[in-house]
């Protein structure tokens, strides 16, 4: 299982890796933006991403609806981890297709259940 | 504006006055000669009182230029201050930036010695216990003494360095002291730069508006909420993050 983190800062990046770690996931990948991340995901392997909202180069909402519109990565479970708090902009992310929302700052238990009810519902669609 | 002689009583010992009673004299007398002198007295009364008028213009005027002199404080402001804060608010950046990486170094290289002692340990623990059920053999318990020194030793060496790695954490957290101090000089700032915009609007005359509510750009993202200030329209926590998802079906 191999994940791609996406966010502009490293010590975000490495906070979310820890997280990852703790609860089995050692294969991953980071990149710092969307534009940086778009083609490593259109490059295949990944099977989740997870990504900031606000970042220079290309956003993650933006990021999110690239990975969409792609028919390779169309199906990729998303989930965004981002300090936008606004009810619209939930709205707007869910309407994009995202798979799950986590408002910073989190905490690693959040970052778990989140993760393990992504897997369970595509484990359901998909079974 | 008034003239300062309305202002000058009794009205008797007005000048003026005294001379324009004099003048209807004269007049009635045909004193050609006094009359054009009292004439001329009271032009010169006149223009003395118009130089008066005129040096206390000037006097205000000069003030005035010097009060917007005073505010050449905002020049430098602009030139000197504040590039000047924007350099430190930078350095703040990879101040916590720069906590944020040792801190997590240090959390990253202690976080497997920690597994492996959990590790270690308990795999010993599970023995030990199979020792004093008197389950064991003479050779495996040679075997787990070996082991029992080996884990001694590297535990010698392994918490010292987790020892370093939590005081290099401790040590980290002294950003805060330091950024908290450079955010407060920038605070100070930004209430001088307030205060001598303010005075400059005063000096033009002009009247500060009530500030109008920031309006709301489409798209524009809000960053971080801040507790306490305008966060209509935003998610308390996670907790109402997940109850909107449901509503919409999540």
């Amino acid at each position: 299982m191999k994940i791609l983190i996406v966010d502009d800062y490293s010590t975000m990046r490495r906070i979310i890796k820890n997280v990852l770690h703790e609860i089995g996931y050692d294969n991953t990948d980071e990149a710092d933006d969307g534009k940086t991340a778009l083609p490593m995901l259109q490059g295949g392997g990944y099977d989740f991403l997870i990504t900031d909202w606000n970042m220079p180069g290309m956003q993650g909402i933006d990021l999110l609806k690239a990975v969409r519109a792609n028919e390779k990565t169309a199906k990729l479970p998303v989930l965004l981890v981002t300090a936008e708090a606004k009810r619209e902009q939930i709205v707007l992310a869910a309407e994009a297709g995202v798979n799950g929302y986590i408002v910073k700052p989190f905490t690693p238990e959040t970052l778990k259940e989140k993760i393990g009810k992504i897997f369970e519902r595509l484990g359901a669609t998909q079974g | 504006m008034p003239m300062k002689m309305t202002n000058v009583s009794p009205v008797a010992e007005d000048p003026r006055l005294v001379l324009a009673k004099e003048l209807i004299e004269k007049l009635a007398d045909g004193d050609e000669a006094r009359c054009g002198q009292i004439l001329d007295e009271l032009t010169k009364l006149r223009e003395s009182q118009l130089f008066q008028e005129l040096g206390r213009l000037t006097r205000e005027l000069h003030e005035a230029l010097n009060a917007f002199r005073l505010d050449s404080r905002l020049t430098n402001l602009a030139s000197v201050d504040i590039p000047d804060a924007k350099e430190r608010l930078n350095y703040v950046i990879s101040m916590t930036e720069q906590a944020a990486t040792r801190t997590l170094n240090a959390v990253e290289e202690s976080r497997p010695i920690c597994g492996e002692l959990a590790k270690r340990s308990g795999s010993l623990h599970e023995e030990w216990q199979k020792f004093m059920r008197r389950e064991m053999q003479a050779p495996e318990f040679r075997d787990l003494c070996k082991r029992l020194v080996e884990f001694l030793s590297w535990i010698g060496s392994s918490v010292p360095r987790v020892d370093a790695n939590l005081s290099d954490v401790l040590m980290a957290q002294g950003f805060q002291d330091l950024s908290g101090q450079i955010i407060r000089r920038v605070i100070t700032l930004v209430e001088d730069v307030e205060l001598n915009l303010v005075n400059l609007i005063k000096l033009t005359g002009q009247k500060i508006a009530p500030a109008e509510a920031p309006i709301a750009e489409p798209g524009k993202l809000d960053g971080p909420q801040i507790p306490g200030k305008n966060n209509t329209g935003a998610v308390s926590g996670q907790d109402e993050v997940d109850s909107l998802l449901s509503s919409l079906g999540f």
